[in-house]
Parts: structure tokens; C-alpha cells; sequence
């Protein structure tokens, strides 16, 4: 116990009256990370859970493990198929042709390191940036650093296209973080998702980096328009001349923001996160059946101008952001919906968004990241009138 | 029958009054703190609305506009110059109306609204309703239809804000930005959701 006796000799540092004690929360921080926090509540009611936020955020960061290995393969993968036709440059070509890996996209373990290469740089520079502004507000405000900032980092380096410029990566998490979080005062008191908030700050302050066809695969010159751009511009039925196949959709081969592409790593994460009552079922169901609803009924309307229209919800469901939003986004308890009645509904209401946004708004082909946002912005109005009827309904049993 | 249903769906959510205008913002952000308020003073603004845009409309096409005297035997009369303070006069006129009839026929309602009733006359969301009209030339049965739904959509967003603002009140806000501030970063963030309808072409 090497560690614990160190933390135990320089907690007196940091705990008030010693000579680090404005900076306790970073103390804290690096000590509940390796430790359970020995912190419990002492004033009634108590309610006993082996779970704790801790606890929380921890089981969200190993649900998206699947989605991370996946991010890395996928992003090598395209990456090294692109590069069939034309030159490989710069440090990660230096690096690779170095370790003599190569770049055939036939050999998972240089589709791996070729990914990794990519999602590395953008997630250490999400981690620093977002992580000063995390420990200078908590520093300031005294409160603690917790591991919500871990998730929201995680999401948001996975969200983001490969190509994105580094310093771009860092104002959107650095937007998300303070403008999104903090200044509502930390994990927990937000209205809108961090990470999202972030993510459409850079889609709309940065739209020529962030959008079209040519950011999704980092080689020069080469445009991969994701699956939902070819859907909107040419209907879905050309996706398989394209050479994408439902199942590359679902198993998530096709072009797209790094951890997004793969539904089957979504599900896993997603089953992960049902059984240990992490999600709650009742969103994602609301917003499974908003999106299959919506996209029947577009479907059964039909449109002769709009290729949208006629795409179906399978189709729906595997490609851009859907699985992923609705795994670790719709999901998270914090800006989502709190009654269970409104849970469904503020599913459903998202459901019932992205494939509007997606069929119906030309200016958008993907609409997860706004869908969810707005169905943050109506969870409270939502739950107010579900406790309403509730109140009504009891009311009446009590005359 | 369809296009008027298009007309209305791109007041309500596409070119919301509020968020992406920002229109009315003063009562906006000062009469948002609770859900029931907000929601009246959104179907005051709603109702008002629904009447002053067609009312604005019918005086504009038979009074002020160029050639619109001639029932009168004035053909070349062009009174478009006094636009703007006919609009303020029968907005005005109207709102005093309303609350007379709420005051006589709903008292809790009145009651409830209070000072922002009168407070709906100088809302800038009322007039620009009303301009919009006019810079889109829209017909009667279009300025029906406009004026319904740009209340409702404000009407929405105001709920959806006082729904947020309730929210906030378990948040830890920072001294500096307590009040006005976290409230206008609010409203900021919601406009960041509502442009999902932005582009939308109907």
C-alpha cells in the first residue's frame, strides 16, 4: 500500500488549514480516481445503493469500450482504403512506415494503429483542454472534479469526425464544458448534454471543417460521403452501389464521425448498460419507437422530390449518429427527462426529431446531435406536466 | 389548405419569434420563472396575436396601402407612411380591449396576468408580427394562420424556458451570473437547439 500511505502523508496538504488547500479539489480528484471515495452521507433519509455517481460514470466509460475499439478499427480502415489511391504523408505515414505495420486495410493490426493515430491526438487534446477548464472552475467554485467530465470527454472525442483540427477539438470541449456545464455549476445541474452542446458548437461555428463529404476520411483529396449524405442526395437504395451494405452499416465499415459508424458496438454498450439499470429502458424504447413510428409514417406519405422519404427505419437506425445517441446520450439521466410517464415521451419526442430533421431539413443530413438537444430543452416542460396529471389524478381518489 | 399548414409550421418552429428572431425578449426573459405564468401570458400573447395580424392586414389593404382608398374616391392616396403607428394604435386598442373582457368574464385569469397584460402592447414580438405581415405581404386567411401560429411558437418557447428556468433553480450558479445572466445563456442554448428547423424549406 505504497500509494495509499502516500496519498494519506500529503492529504494534510490539501485539507483546510494546510498549505495547498485551494487546491484540494485536484487532490480529490486524482485520489477518488484510485479510490472509492470515503465520503457518505450523514443527514436522513438515506437510501443504501452500491451505486454511486462514481460508480456511474465509470460503467458509461466501459460501455463505450466496444465503440472505441470499433472507432479505431473503422477510422484505420477507411483510412487505409483510401489510401490505396493516393500518398500517405505526414508523422502518422512516418510512424507507421517506422514500425513497418504498412497500410494494408486487409490487416486489422494496421487498421488498428492507424486509427489510433487519429483518435489519440484528438482525445489527449480533449482530456487537456477540457480538463484545465474542468479543474480551474472546480478550484474556484470549490466543488469536486468528478468522473462525469471522463464521459463527457469520451463522447465527445467519439463524436467528432476524424479530421477535425486540433485546436477545434479543443474549443468545442473547452464550449462544452463551461458554457454547457460549469456555469450551471458541475456535473449533475446542466440542462443540455456537455458533450453535445460542445459538438454543435463546432457544427456551427466551423461548418466548413465539420461538414460535407471530405471530413470524414483523413486523406487529402479523398471525399467519403456518409451514408446518410449519399441517402439524401440519391436515395437509399444507392447505398448499395456504393458498395454499403446494411450489415457494413451495422457492423459500422462506412464513413462517419470516429465512434458513431458501428451500431452492433452501440448495442453492446447499450445491453451493458440495461442490465446494470444504468439507461433507463424506458427512453430508449420511447425513442425507438418515435423514430420506426415517424419514418412508417413518411414512408406511407411518400415524396417524389425527397429520397428521404422513402428510406426505411432499419436503415434509419444504422446509420449516422442514431445508435450511439441513443445509447449514451438519450440516456443520460441528467438532462433527460425524470418521470417515468415522461420518459417515454421525451423518447419519443426525440425519435420523432431526427427523423424529421433528417428527411424533411435539406440543411442537415444527420439530426441526432440537434434532436437530442432539443429534447433536453423540452424534458423539464415535459416532466412538469406529467407530475401535473399526476397531482390531478390523486386528487380525485381524495374527495 | 396546405400551404397554409407549411405558413404555419414555419412560424411556429423554423422562424420562431423568439428563438430565432429574438423577439420579445424583455418579457421573454422577465416573466419566464414559472411554468403557469409563462403559459398564460403565451396564450395572452397568442390570442392577441391571432387578432392583431389580421386586423393590421384588413386596415393595411383598405386604408393604408397605395390605391387602397379608392372605395372612398381617393385612387392615388398612398398612406403606407403611417404604418408603424397604426399598427402601435390598434395593437394598443386591442390589448386594452382584451383586458376589459378578462377582467369582466375571467377574473382569475386577469388576476394571474397582472401588470403583463398592459405589458403585451410594448411587446416587440406583437409588432413584429404585424411588420412581418406586411414585408411578406401576406393575404387575410395568411395573416390569420401567421398571427395564430407565431403566438403559438412563442407561447412555446416561453414554456419551454420558464420549464428550463424551473430546472435551474436546483443549479449552483455562480454569484456573477445569477439572475439575467444564466438566463440569457439559457435562451442562447435553447436558440442552439431550435436551429435544427433552421433550413428547413416548406
Amino acid at each position: 500500500m505504497g500509494l495509499r500511505s502516500f496519498f494519506d502523508s500529503v492529504e494534510p496538504h490539501f485539507t483546510k488549514g494546510g498549505k495547498w488547500e485551494k487546491y484540494f479539489p485536484v487532490y480529490e480528484m486524482v485520489e477518488s480516481f484510485l479510490y472509492t471515495p470515503k465520503t457518505v452521507t450523514t443527514a436522513a433519509p438515506h437510501a443504501r445503493s452500491y451505486i454511486d455517481m462514481k460508480r456511474i460514470m465509470t460503467y458509461v466509460v466501459i460501455a463505450t469500450i466496444p465503440c472505441i475499439l470499433m472507432a479505431l478499427y473503422n477510422t484505420g480502415y477507411q483510412t487505409n482504403m483510401a489510401l490505396a489511391d493516393h500518398e500517405a504523408t505526414g508523422w502518422r505515414a512516418a510512424i507507421i512506415g517506422g514500425l513497418g505495420i504498412g497500410f494494408n486495410p486487409a490487416n486489422p493490426l494496421a487498421n488498428m494503429m492507424h486509427g489510433l493515430m487519429y483518435f489519440l491526438p484528438i482525445y489527449i487534446v480533449t482530456l487537456v483542454a477540457g480538463g484545465i477548464f474542468e479543474v480551474i472552475f472546480a478550484t474556484v467554485r470549490k466543488h469536486e472534479v468528478n468522473e462525469g467530465f471522463l464521459v463527457s470527454s469520451m463522447l465527445y472525442a467519439l463524436i467528432v469526425p476524424a479530421t477535425t483540427p486540433l485546436w477545434q477539438v479543443a474549443l468545442g470541449i473547452i464550449f462544452g464544458v463551461v458554457i454547457g456545464k460549469e456555469v450551471f455549476g458541475g456535473t449533475g445541474k446542466n440542462f443540455l448534454n456537455p458533450a453535445l452542446t460542445g459538438r454543435a458548437f463546432l457544427y456551427f461555428a466551423y461548418p466548413a471543417q465539420l461538414s460535407g463529404d471530405s471530413v470524414w476520411v483523413p486523406v487529402d483529396g479523398y471525399t467519403g460521403a456518409t451514408a446518410l449524405a449519399v441517402a439524401a442526395s440519391d436515395g437509399f437504395q444507392e447505398l448499395a452501389a456504393r458498395g454499403m451494405s446494411w450489415w457494413d452499416s451495422f457492423y459500422g465499415f462506412i464513413p462517419g464521425s470516429m465512434g458513431e459508424t458501428s451500431t452492433l458496438a452501440c448495442l453492446i454498450g447499450l445491453a451493458f448498460l440495461l442490465i446494470t439499470k444504468i439507461a433507463n429502458y424506458r427512453m430508449v424504447l420511447g425513442c425507438l419507437l418515435g423514430m420506426i413510428g415517424f419514418s412508417l409514417l413518411l414512408n406511407a406519405i411518400g415524396s417524389d422530390s425527397n429520397p428521404m422519404f422513402a428510406m426505411p427505419w432499419y436503415w434509419h437506425l444504422v446509420t449516422g449518429g442514431f445508435a450511439f445517441g441513443l445509447v449514451f446520450m438519450v440516456t443520460e439521466p441528467v438532462s433527460g427527462a425524470h418521470t417515468n410517464m415522461g420518459r417515454y415521451i421525451y423518447g419519443a419526442l426525440i425519435g420523432f426529431m431526427v427523423v424529421m430533421i433528417r428527411v424533411i431539413n435539406p440543411a442537415f443530413p444527420e439530426g441526432m446531435m440537434l434532436a437530442i438537444l432539443f429534447g433536453n430543452v423540452f424534458a423539464p416542460l415535459i416532466d412538469h406536466f406529467v407530475v401535473q396529471a399526476n397531482i390531478k389524478r390523486r386528487a380525485k381518489r381524495h374527495v | 389548405m396546405e400551404e397554409l399548414l407549411s405558413l404555419a409550421v414555419k412560424a411556429i418552429f423554423v422562424e420562431n419569434l423568439a428563438l430565432s428572431f429574438f423577439l420579445g425578449m424583455c418579457t421573454f426573459i422577465a416573466v419566464s420563472k414559472k411554468i403557469s405564468t409563462a403559459l398564460g401570458l403565451g396564450i395572452s400573447v397568442m390570442i392577441v396575436q391571432a387578432i392583431t395580424v389580421p386586423a393590421n392586414n384588413l386596415i393595411l389593404n383598405y386604408l393604408l396601402a397605395p390605391g387602397a382608398l379608392a372605395w372612398a374616391g381617393f385612387p392615388d392616396v398612398d398612406l403606407t407612411f403611417l404604418g408603424l403607428i397604426s399598427y402601435i394604435g390598434v395593437i394598443a386598442a386591442l390589448v386594452q380591449i382584451l383586458e376589459m373582457v378578462l377582467d369582466k368574464y375571467f377574473p382569475p385569469l386577469y388576476n394571474a396576468l397582472g401588470v403583463f397584460l398592459p405589458l403585451i402592447t410594448v411587446n416587440c414580438a406583437i409588432l413584429g408580427g404585424s411588420l412581418f405581415m406586411v414585408e411578406r405581404s401576406y393575404d387575410f386567411t395568411e395573416s390569420v394562420t401567421y398571427g395564430l401560429s407565431s403566438g403559438f411558437g412563442w407561447a412555446l418557447a416561453i414554456t419551454a424556458m420558464a420549464g428550463v428556468r424551473e430546472k435551474l433553480k436546483y443549479s449552483d450558479i455562480p454569484d456573477g451570473l445569477q439572475g439575467l445572466g444564466i438566463t440569457f445563456i439559457s435562451a442562447g442554448l435553447m436558440a442552439l437547439a431550435f436551429m435544427s428547423f433552421s433550413g428547413v424549406k416548406l
